[in-house]
């Protein structure tokens, strides 16, 4: 279906001339590397493959109606108008689709919701325009913002950063297979950090704290975006997370310890 | 026929208008019933946290241990340290304990301020109890002033049993566009 | 039975035609003349407001500033947002339900036509102040240009998206949040007004015999829409005067530091905001039942249970809005309620396809603009829905929400859901009104480039959103290049066609004025089964149904 979609794009694409950098662009929702993103994934795909199937239901008929019963093809009206049969039934058939679809998405949402045994905390705080990431055991705390130039942002003929607009100078590092328990706050107005590979969305809410969940299977580097209008730079404050062997991870905390600022609430460290 | 049907107008525009004040003044009531809903569900990790009087019989379920996290935010920009003294704890339901969360005012102006509780996960806050907190009232704090703020809280024995891990956090604001003409509360309070 | 002495007051010249000049539109109290004067305001703001979309198109051309700072930008898709819902949809619904439901209900006008008079004309003024920040910035920018400073330091134009959240619009929002906040407010006086007049008319003026169930779909939607309106206006009124409140008199309803709430905003704003999608959809789906049963020369099929099935819709819609925050963080037993809710309105809406589907089923067709734009509506409407259905889905939406593909999902079933039934209505009932039939081959132009257009730009954007294109960003990573340029072409050639409706209602009009007589008949589309076909003359007359008409069994819906 999507390969479909994807070389009818591409069709299109070659007629408008901008075929660049096309390798790149993806139609669908990233399978992501988490236990959750596949889950959410999973659910994404049943529930767009039953609209397809009713779509197509649906469509059948009415463009056959459209084809058959055209005046100018010497149709003429029939006179029903009430069955209230067939009602029931398609008030009941859509209903029944709806409860399959409600289970498997109640388990998953239980699931979003289990933030128990974590093995590390860490607490995300939003700001305009910039994340802050505390390992709370650890007591490592830094800002992570926008590493892309800015002459790049605003001069449209500067060649751009393979990772514009979602590049960070420091980015969030977590140790691969471990359970990651994030807690976000914000420090002026509602942010949402959202990392699509790891199916996690969660409103960042001055005043209150909120929770998810994150396990890495994978090493390596993700990216996200501030998912909430924030203000005029909402766009550039991406999210960049490093998911790294459990070694490697402890020698980046040791190295942060060596050099461990004071770490100071809501303040900048200096 | 035509007075009839003015008077029928009439009637219905009145009804109609009492409606629409109706719904306007239930807009504003729905601020106390969201907080009374929230208090009530713990959503949004609001719980009702007050107790004055603990229940004498409540007994630790020895059984469990749950893990408490302490995270702290100074919210927006003003010159204020604020951390958790303990940054984590292990506690059995029931089971009563005292922490300290240390504060200071960096400026050369008194600020009061005041601390928003939240607890995650939400299906938790209603079983946090505090019989007493720093965030209760407001605070004020003298230019430079340094103070260890106590909590005194216990996670009642009936907490879910799903339930292995809670974070208390609290952010705090400076309030001095919010003052309150209210005693200064700060019982327990260890000025440094 | 002569009613108009009833209307004694209002209707000093009820036997000559209009007043002639400014003063006829000033002091009218004729449904048709208001009906006129909505549809002209929404019509003029749709293209202020396109006008604004375009320039978020352009900015989104490609990555890097194109040509708008990130500020202005914010205050486009602000200002677009709030436009085309209070300035375009709404006016454009409330004159048809002026111009359509006396002559539907066989009333000789709006039961209260000088309150009508005062709705309509609260609305300019409403949208010169929502506007004038922006103008006034418009104007600084201009004069900066030829060297003189206007309204330098003057604050930014409202900026926060339509749905304006605290503590973004309270705390951080610009100095012109309280032009905003005074514009909702006259617009919601102005919505409630008209809701009032519209039940009011529906309930007590209907002609004897024109019971409840022989009202056609259209008086039904929005009388089903008046109750939202009457609902929920309010609930936005008492929320921006919150705001207010907070924002000069130091009340603290959304601000945590005295013990307010910035997720309490978001529970009022959806209470609101959740049946007022509905209030821009029910009277479009209205108009598609008429289009599709007169085009398909047969009964709509399952009347009655379209009607339940508009009023399940309207009462669903109530409970509902907590999935616009599924990841503010709420309970997971909330999440279920309000994810098992919002699945549920999939069934009264699927029967409302399944209807109109089956009304076409074995139909007469003819394939004229309004048909065309219904049917473009029957698909296009129906892949919006398509996609609320996944957005339901609460644990898929933490990856849809906030992204592209919500604002796909929300202009599919806006642009070809409202849109595209407004364009049906106008080219339905314009023949009607005027006694001039359009140009049709325009009026096809129109449809397919419009159609197609709307495609180009709004399905590439499901795609981006899925691949992880936050909405509301003026810049984005290289990835989502591709698919926005595609969106940008299809954008322009979208605002584009739509000069070809501006040119087609506005000849339409000018024969009308001209007294171009083209004798069309009555029945103009030889399908028509409501008041207006059967029992009117084409042109409608300025004042109609002076004598009350007897309904029989043989004119229902």
């Amino acid at each position: 279906m999507f390969q479909w979609t994807q070389k009818w794009v591409f069709a299109l694409l070659s007629c408008l001339g901008m075929q660049n950098a096309l390798a790149e662009s993806t139609v669908n929702m990233p399978y992501g590397v988490t236990r959750m993103s596949h889950d959410i994934y999973n659910l994404h795909m049943i529930t767009f493959y039953i609209c397809c199937g009713i779509g197509v239901v649906v469509f059948s008929v009415l463009f056959y109606s459209i084809y058959k019963y055209r005046r100018s093809r010497g149709a003429k009206a029939a006179n029903f108008h009430e069955h209230p049969g067939v009602e029931i039934i398609w008030t009941l058939i859509p209903f029944l689709i709806l409860v399959g679809l409600a289970i498997p998405a109640t388990i998953v949402l239980k699931d979003i919701h289990n933030t128990n045994e974590s093995d590390l905390i860490i607490k995300i705080t939003g700001y305009q325009w910039k994340w802050k990431y505390e390992y709370l055991d650890q007591g490592i705390s830094f800002f992570s913002n926008l590493a892309t130039p800015q002459i790049q942002i605003d001069d449209p003929q500067k060649t751009k950063n393979e990772w514009f607009l979602l590049e960070v100078d420091n980015p969030m590092v977590i140790p691969v297979h471990k359970k990651v328990k994030i807690l976000l706050t914000s420090n002026d107005v509602i942010h949402d950090w959202w990392l699509p590979a790891f199916g996690v969305k969660q409103d960042a809410i001055p005043g209150y704290i909120n929770e998810n969940w994150i396990q890495v299977d994978t090493p390596g580097i993700y990216r996200g975006q501030c998912g909430e209008l924030c203000g005029a730079y909402h766009g550039f404050m991406p999210i960049v997370v490093q998911v790294v062997p459990e070694e490697e991870f402890e020698q980046w905390v040791a190295a942060h310890m060596l050099n461990k600022t004071a770490v100071s609430n809501g303040r900048k460290a200096t | 026929m035509t007075t009839d049907r003015k008077y029928k107008n009439k009637r219905l525009i009145w009804q109609l208008s009492v409606g629409v004040v109706f719904m306007f003044g239930f807009c504003y009531l729905l601020v106390p019933l969201y907080t009374l809903i929230c208090n009530h569900l713990g959503i949004n990790g609001r719980g009702d946290f007050f107790v004055r009087d603990v229940d004498p019989n409540v007994k630790a379920d020895l059984s469990r241990t749950i893990k408490v996290d302490f995270s702290t935010t100074v919210h927006g920009d003003f010159p204020f340290v604020f951390k958790s003294v303990t940054h984590h704890l292990s506690i059995h339901p029931g089971e009563k304990k005292l922490v300290y969360f240390y504060a200071e005012n960096q400026s050369a102006q008194g600020i009061t301020v005041q601390a928003i509780p939240s607890i995650t996960p939400d299906d938790a806050a209603k079983y946090l109890k505090k019989t007493q907190c720093f965030c209760f009232t407001q605070q004020y704090f003298a230019p430079g002033e340094r103070a260890d703020m106590p909590v005194y809280f216990y996670l009642e024995p009936n907490l879910p049993k799903e339930i292995k891990e809670v974070t208390l956090s609290y952010s705090l604001f400076d309030a001095r566009q919010y003052l309150k003409n209210e005693k200064p509360y700060t019982e327990g309070r260890i000025d440094l | 039975m002569n009613l108009t002495d009833d209307m004694a007051t209002a209707h000093d010249h009820a036997d000559h035609g209009p007043a002639k000049g400014l003063k006829r539109w000033l002091f009218t109290t004729n449904h048709k003349d208001i009906g006129t004067l909505y549809l002209l305001l929404s019509l003029t703001m749709f293209f202020v407001a396109g006008i604004m979309a375009l320039v978020v198109r352009i900015e989104l051309f490609e990555p890097g500033k194109v040509w708008v700072t990130p500020e202005f930008f914010n205050q486009m898709t602000t200002l677009h947002g709030l436009i085309m819902v209070f300035g375009v949809i709404m006016p454009a619904m409330a004159g048809f339900a002026n111009w359509m439901i006396p002559m539907m209900v066989g009333a000789p006008d709006m039961a209260l036509p000088r309150l009508n008079n005062w709705s309509f004309w609260l609305l300019p003024f409403a949208f010169l102040l929502l506007s004038l920040p922006l103008l006034r910035e418009l104007v600084g920018m201009a004069s900066h240009l030829i060297g003189l400073n206007l309204f330098a330091g003057a604050g930014a134009a409202p900026d926060y998206g339509w749905t304006f959240y605290a503590p973004l619009s309270t705390t951080y929002g610009p100095d012109s949040t309280d032009y905003m906040i005074f514009a909702i407010h006259m617009m919601g006086i102005s919505s409630i007004l008209a809701a009032i007049n519209i039940v009011v008319t529906i309930f007590n003026m209907r002609a004897p015999g024109m019971t409840w169930m022989r009202l056609p779909m259209f008086v039904w939607g929005w009388l089903v829409t008046a109750f939202l309106l009457l609902a929920v206006m309010p609930v936005l009124a008492g929320c921006v005067t919150m705001m207010l409140m907070d924002r000069h008199f130091h009340t603290a309803f959304f601000e945590a530091a005295g013990g307010g709430d910035p997720i309490l905003f978001q529970h009022i704003f959806w209470f609101f905001g959740h049946p007022e999608v509905y209030i821009l959809i029910l009277p479009g789906f209205g108009i598609i039942s008429e289009v599709v049963q007169t085009f398909s020369r047969k009964r709509l099929f399952g009347y009655s249970f379209m009607v339940a099935a508009t009023i399940t819709i309207a009462f669903l819609g109530y409970i509902v809005w907590m999935h616009h925050m599924f990841t503010t963080g709420a309970p997971y037993a909330a999440q279920l309620f309000f994810m098992y809710a919002t699945m549920l309105i999939a069934v009264p809406t699927g029967v409302k396809v399944f209807n109109w589907v089956t009304t076409i089923f074995k139909g007469e067709l003819t394939f004229e603009t309004p048909m065309l734009f219904a049917l473009g509506f029957l698909v296009m409407f129906t892949i919006g829905g398509f996609s609320g259905v996944m957005l339901a889905i609460a644990p898929a939406d933490y990856q849809y929400r906030g992204s592209y593909f919500v604002v796909a999902h929300f202009h599919y079933v806006l642009v070809s859901g409202s849109l595209f039934a407004i364009f049906a209505g106008v080219y339905f009932w314009l023949p009607k009104w005027t006694g001039h039939m359009y140009n049709e081959t325009l009026g096809k132009w129109h449809f397919w480039l419009s159609a197609i257009s709307m495609n180009l730009t709004f399905f590439p954007m499901h795609f981006v959103g899925l691949a992880g294109m936050p909405r509301r960003i003026p810049d984005y990573a290289l990835q989502f290049t591709n698919f926005n340029q595609i969106a940008t072409v299809g954008a322009v050639i979208f605002g584009l066609s739509q000069l070809l409706f501006l040119a087609i209602v506005i000849r339409s009009c000018q024969k009308h004025k001209a007294g171009v007589n083209e004798h069309l008949p009555d029945n103009v589309w030889d399908g028509g089964r409501s008041l207006e076909w059967t029992r009117l003359p084409t042109p409608v007359p300025y004042h109609t149904f002076e004598t009350v008409p007897e309904i029989g069994p043989n004119d229902t819906h």
